[in-house]
């Protein structure tokens, strides 16, 4: 199956929302989607795959769709609500304090 | 329900996530670098391209939408339950910039790792770290076999801003390669006092 087929031909979040590699996603409530036309099986297994934490990277390689494809779902998934996207800390004040968590963390390596 | 952004929620362990860039020429030593430190072997994912970036290519007389797929490689290293590093290695063809935009933004930075039989490999990886100002440094790969050279030598040879680190290593060594990612973020905090601004731009929206 060509991969864009999962989206209906979608290569971008209809929302313009934007789910980067490395933010994290977890699956909210009831892992089980209701019956609904605008969501498909690749929704539920992408959605069954994020019952803990899960970068998505990690979820793309698992699952071994490719990433643009994953990104609309995940963003399908969080507009429906069953879905919780943790942005990466990027902003100026937390990237200072993840810098040096990550320092830290090197050197005790 | 409705879910609920991260920022406003307590009480619960946000699991934090870092990005750095592995980049370089064909052949630097880019996955043996990731596969040195890494706790999983470098896997691969992919992204595929669509009109935007293929549009840098010649596709007269194509008369169909076409799609590109690129590989990407990546490593990671857990450190606690709420803090993990991701080692993305850089797709090799300069031609896939809106991989290397998406791979760096909100990175760490960047480790422009350096063959010295063919330096000017790594020039296009420089000149891009530069433009969008991305901390980054230049980490020598020393192939056994390979002309020694200084790092002043190296600095020189690629013309680099007196600010960016080059440091030597060597890719296999886990050590060594814990070096060159310690030196790279030790570089990133300076950078990031100095110009405490979000380093690298938004994507464009779609």
């Amino acid at each position: 199956m060509r991969p864009y087929a999962v989206t209906k031909g979608r290569t971008a979040p209809a929302s313009g929302s934007y789910v980067g590699l490395i933010d994290v996603v977890v699956s909210v409530g009831d892992p089980q989607l209701p019956a609904d036309p605008q969501l498909n099986r690749e929704h539920q297994r992408v959605l069954s795959h994020c019952r803990q934490p899960v970068a998505v990277v990690d979820l793309a390689s698992e699952i071994d769709l490719p990433v643009g494809v994953i990104r609309v779902l995940l963003s399908d998934l969080s507009e429906y609500g069953v879905l919780r996207v943790i942005t990466a800390q990027a902003g100026p004040a937390t990237r200072e304090h993840l810098l040096k968590d990550v320092l830290n963390a090197l050197q005790a390596l | 329900m409705r879910y609920r952004h991260c920022d406003t929620v307590e009480a619960e362990v946000v699991p934090a996530t870092a990005k750095i860039l592995i980049a370089g020429g064909f052949g630097a030593g880019k996955t043996t670098l990731v596969g040195a430190i890494s706790e999983i072997r470098p896997l691969r994912t992919e992204e595929m391209l669509s009109d935007r970036g293929i549009a840098i290519d010649d596709t007269s007389g194509v008369d169909h939408k076409t799609t590109t797929t690129v590989a990407m490689d990546f490593g990671r290293i857990t450190f606690r339950a709420d803090l993990t590093l991701y080692l993305f290695g850089t797709p090799g063809q300069e031609r896939f910039w809106f991989i290397w935009d998406e791979l760096a933004y909100g990175a760490v930075g960047a480790v422009v790792l350096a063959d010295t039989r063919r330096l000017a490999d790594c020039f296009a990886a420089v000149d891009y770290f530069e433009h969008r100002a991305t901390p980054f440094l230049v980490a020598v790969n020393c192939f056994d076999g390979a002309p020694s050279y200084q790092p002043k030598d190296v600095r020189i040879a690629l013309d680099l801003d007196p600010d960016a680190p080059v440091v030597l290593c060597d890719a296999r060594q886990q050590q060594s390669v814990k070096k060159v990612l310690i030196a790279l973020v030790r570089h990133a905090i300076a950078k990031n006092g100095a110009s405490p601004r979000y380093q690298g731009r938004p994507l464009p929206a779609d």
